[in-house]
């Protein structure tokens, strides 16, 4: 088994782990860092559940091999809570609104969340349908998923 | 009182940090992985398994085969025991099979030290068989002759309910009946929970302690003991927060192989780590039926005879079997009541497809499918406004079921009409929309259903609860129904709070089921927990709440009738005058030196009853004739489901039902080649789950009758917002183009071919 060293930035930190050269990302994340955040739905990019940001941009960290992580910043749903454990206001929206039922889905939806949002543009509902179509939900008809992103939309837009 | 209101979720904050624990999240690193070889043939005998090469392969550390394991067969469908023999689950599966009875039958595993050493040694293992003839279509498979899948069951048939209500050949002799007949298909489709099955065991104490995403743990516990041959208390079963379940981990699935392997390695630690593909084929999935429906009806609409033929396709095992159809059989006699005759003769039937399980609303979304299918093309021959006619023939206010004893006390599908018809303005609508032409047309369909709230009295229904006091006056709740996202934790709080008298953040449900500290209940299914519960919770809160008071009495000096726990204060009942908190009660009691008590309670509470819920789903639709594409433009769902514990979460879950009814209706399909039996899309890119992108918004509404058999008025809505939606959306094809379809899910392929037949294209 040949391993590599892999330094990169998770969640503000600077670290460096050793990892098969054929572990994805998900692998990584979950196992070398215990960022369990980081779901395993389908392992081939199709469900979106592990779906992290890396260097500003949303990926499949599954089907995103951890070598190619040299070097990277990469986000996790672990590093949204304020410095007193305050929860951001995306995750508060996924609260107020229901957005949030078996939960499994639930991290990578507010990753893809947090990059729509910190684009600062604004969205129609369609549009933002387009963006939220990588993740797959199957307890809440995506309803009140798109409501808690908008809703967020808006009140950083000063709109709401 | 937040009983009623639209409480956050308790569970909330903990799933959008991420500190919510999954099995896989909490299994230790250093647990061996076991996986699963699945046959490459949809019937035959594993005639030889070469394991050498496999177990040469550094990290394995050993491979298990059919050949290996005990020959006691267990039943794995996620039922209450019965201690009747007549009514136990089939008991057809072995750990490993020698016999394969479909394409990804277990036929072997590999445990070793990490995923990809086990992945080398399936690839190692050289499996022979003998082949045997298979055969997918159910009615074929009831054909003398044909493959024979089980050896109990003559012509694959499982099961098998017939009635006739009435005479129905003297009935249809009526003069001037016109005669509307149809054939109406479902499809096999998949769960879909987001979490696949996963599972890790290990032995401590002398039991075998089961780690695993499962919506049934005393249930999974008992059938552990059963494949494995060991007391049942020597099993225990956990089950942490699960991504999702939908009926399909209403089942052992892999916890008894998974024990077995354990017990093989020493006790040492395993995990068994479904992948989606697997996930489709190898678990569970729901019953395709076919239906064949005549009705006859008088000219005005009434219905006077009508006659259903169904064929379930069972799949390789009886997992729940025959229950599935059974219950459709019984809805077609109650949604619709016939003035004279109802016939029916259902029939469940072994093929060499994947095992059908329970999956949301248990044959109920079929059967929908096909009767309201039925209804809207009478209504269509009649010349009748298709509400009308249901109006004239549903289920009637005061209709009594003799079996259930559930009655239809309120006007609930009128109700729930009216309500879905003024949000689509339909009437208006379907009248404009009948007289389109034009490649791009719109249409509105509806459709109502019928649904059962537990499982009383096919089978048992009690819940067990203990609730324990702290000395802060907070209570945890250990009850064994289960939280899988549909927010059951959340409803529970509540009802422990207004019955206790405490605010219900003093309320702390214990989440993760431990069978070996959990009372025995059976778990999510059925959409019983909140009503079951209910019954529990309120039995057990009350005998908690006479303890408090009780111990108030003796405190104060006050006869205990005159005392209240209002809100966390114990106060005087009549003047209101606090007495002291709950805290300090509890505290008092706790550490008293003349009479030290934690309060608690604890019972099991038995139910005999059970309620109907009913309700209806409209659609709106676009449809582009030469594309062959439908749009969906407006939805909604109108359920009287009792009284609403938490109406931000009711609607909530809805929207999931409608959801997996547009995924049914639109979308989903597992598709099988003729010629082999392999599946061909067992995995989210080629089958079409739906996305955010499939979707219109979705609309939930309730009426809200109080449900009076349970004491908080409540009544099933877990599974029936799955029902109404894909009849709904073919009704407003049908609107919108005149062509009726009766095949789900309603994809360009079809629709080409129904464009083509009609002449639209």
């Amino acid at each position: 088994m040949e391993k590599k060293l892999v330094k990169c930035n998770i969640n503000g930190k600077d670290v460096e782990t050793y990892v098969d050269v054929r572990a994805s990302l998900t692998d990584m994340l979950r196992n070398d860092y215990r960022l369990t955040s980081v779901k395993k739905g389908c392992e081939v990019g199709e469900c979106g559940a592990c779906n992290v940001i890396i260097d500003g941009e949303c990926y499949n960290s599954c089907i995103y091999l951890a070598v190619w992580a040299e070097g990277k910043h990469i986000r996790t749903l672990e590093s949204l809570l304020g410095p007193n454990g305050e929860l951001s206001d995306i995750q508060q929206a996924f609260v107020d609104e229901a957005a949030v039922q078996c939960g499994f889905c639930t991290p990578g939806f507010i990753m893809t969340s947090v990059e729509i949002l910190e684009s600062g543009k604004e969205y129609t509902r369609d549009e933002l349908r387009k963006r939220l179509s990588g993740h797959l939900c199957r307890c809440t008809g995506y309803e009140n998923i798109i409501n808690a992103v908008e809703n967020t939309m808006k009140k950083r837009l000063g709109k709401a | 009182m937040v009983v009623g209101k639209s409480v956050k979720r308790v569970d909330a904050i903990d799933k959008v940090t991420g500190k919510a624990r999954y099995t896989d999240d909490l299994a230790d690193k250093s647990a061996l992985i076991v996986k699963i070889y699945h046959s490459t043939i949809a019937h035959g005998m594993v005639t030889s398994i070469d394991t050498s090469a496999a177990e040469a392969i550094p990290g394995v550390v050993k491979v298990l085969t059919c050949f290996d394991v005990p020959d006691r067969p267990f039943p794995t469908a996620g039922h209450p025991w019965s201690i009747d023999p007549h009514h136990q689950d089939v008991a057809d599966r072995l750990l490993l099979n020698k016999h394969v009875r479909y394409y990804g039958d277990d036929v072997a595993v590999v445990i070793a030290e990490d995923e990809v050493a086990a992945d080398q040694g399936l690839r190692a293992l050289k499996v022979e068989y003998e082949e045997l003839p298979f055969v997918l279509d159910v009615q074929e498979a009831m054909k003398d002759g044909a493959p024979q899948l089980h050896e109990n069951f003559k012509n694959n048939i499982l099961g098998r309910t017939n009635y006739e209500i009435g005479n129905f050949e003297e009935a249809i002799q009526e003069p001037g009946l016109v005669k509307i007949e149809g054939w109406y298909n479902t499809p096999v489709v998949q769960h879909c929970h987001i979490e696949n099955h996963i599972c890790y065991a290990e032995e401590q104490a002398g039991k075998i302690v089961i780690v695993s995403s499962t919506q049934i743990p005393h249930i999974v516990r008992r059938i552990c003991g059963q494949a494995l041959g060991l007391p049942w208390g020597s099993v225990r079963l956990i089950k942490p927060y699960i991504g999702g379940g939908f009926g399909n981990k209403q089942d052992a699935l892999y916890e008894p192989l998974c024990g077995y392997c354990c017990q093989m390695v020493g006790g040492r630690l395993v995990k068994l780590d479904v992948s989606r593909e697997e996930t489709f084929i190898s678990n569970r999935v729901r019953h395709a039926i076919r239906y064949h429906i005549v009705t006859y009806a008088r000219p005005d609409g009434r219905f006077v005879a009508r006659q259903m033929e169904a064929y379930s396709n069972q799949g390789g095992y009886a997992s729940h079997g025959h229950g599935i159809c059974a219950k459709g059989a019984g809805a077609f006699k109650q949604i619709y009541v016939d003035e004279k005759a109802t016939k029916v003769d259902a029939y469940t039937v072994f093929t060499n497809l994947p095992a059908a399980g329970a999956m949301r609303a248990y044959g109920i979304p079929q059967v929908s499918f096909a009767i309201e299918s039925s209804v809207e093309d009478a209504a269509k021959v009649l010349g009748i406004d298709s509400i009308k006619l249901r109006e004239m023939n549903m289920m009637p206010v005061g209709y009594v079921d003799a079996f259930s004893k559930n009655c239809n006390y309120f006007d609930s599908l009128n109700q729930c009409i009216a309500k879905g018809k003024a949000y689509l303005d339909y009437d208006r609508l379907h009248a404009e929309y009948a007289k389109q032409t034009g490649p791009i047309r719109r249409g509105v369909g509806m459709a109502i259903f019928w649904y059962n709230t537990a499982v009383w009295p096919i089978a048992l229904e009690a819940s067990s609860c203990r609730m324990l006091m702290n000395q802060d006056g907070s209570v945890q709740l250990h009850i064994c129904e289960t939280e899988i996202g549909q927010g059951a934790d959340t409803v529970f709080a509540q009802m422990v709070a207004d019955t206790v008298g405490i605010p219900m953040e003093k309320v702390h449900v214990v989440s993760t089921q431990d069978t070996d500290i959990t009372p025995f209940g059976t778990s999510a299914y059925a959409s019983r927990q909140t009503y079951v519960a209910g019954f529990a919770i309120h039995n057990i809160g009350t005998q908690l709440k006479n303890k408090l008071l009780n111990y108030a009495s003796y405190l104060t000096g006050k006869p205990s009738e005159e005392i209240d726990i209002v809100e966390g204060r114990v106060v005087d009942k009549s003047s209101g005058e606090l007495l002291m908190s709950i805290e300090e009660l509890a505290t008092t009691a706790l550490y008293s030196t003349e009479q030290a008590e934690q309060f608690s309670a604890e019972g099991t509470t038995q139910i005999k009853s059970n309620a109907y819920s009913f309700g209806c789903g409209f659609v709106e639709v676009e449809v582009d004739i030469p594309m062959c594409k439908v749009k969906l433009l407006r939805m909604i769902n109108v359920h009287d489901c009792g009284r609403l514990i938490n109406p931000q979460l009711a609607e909530a879950q809805v929207h999931g039902g409608m959801s997996m009814a547009i995924g049914y209706g639109m979308g989903e399909q597992l598709l099988f080649d003729p010629k082999t039996g392999r599946p061909l899309n067992n995995n989210l890119l080629d089958y079409k789950l739906s996305t955010t992108m499939d979707h219109c918004d979705l609309k939930a509404e309730f009426v809200e009758n109080f449900e009076p058999t349970s004491p908080f008025g409540t009544k099933a809505l877990g599974e029936p917002p799955a029902c109404p939606g894909a009849p709904a959306i073919r009704n407003a094809i049908l609107n919108a183009t005149g062509v009726a379809v009766n095949q789900t899910p309603m994809t360009p392929h079809i629709l080409f071919e129904r464009f083509k037949e009609e002449g639209l294209l």
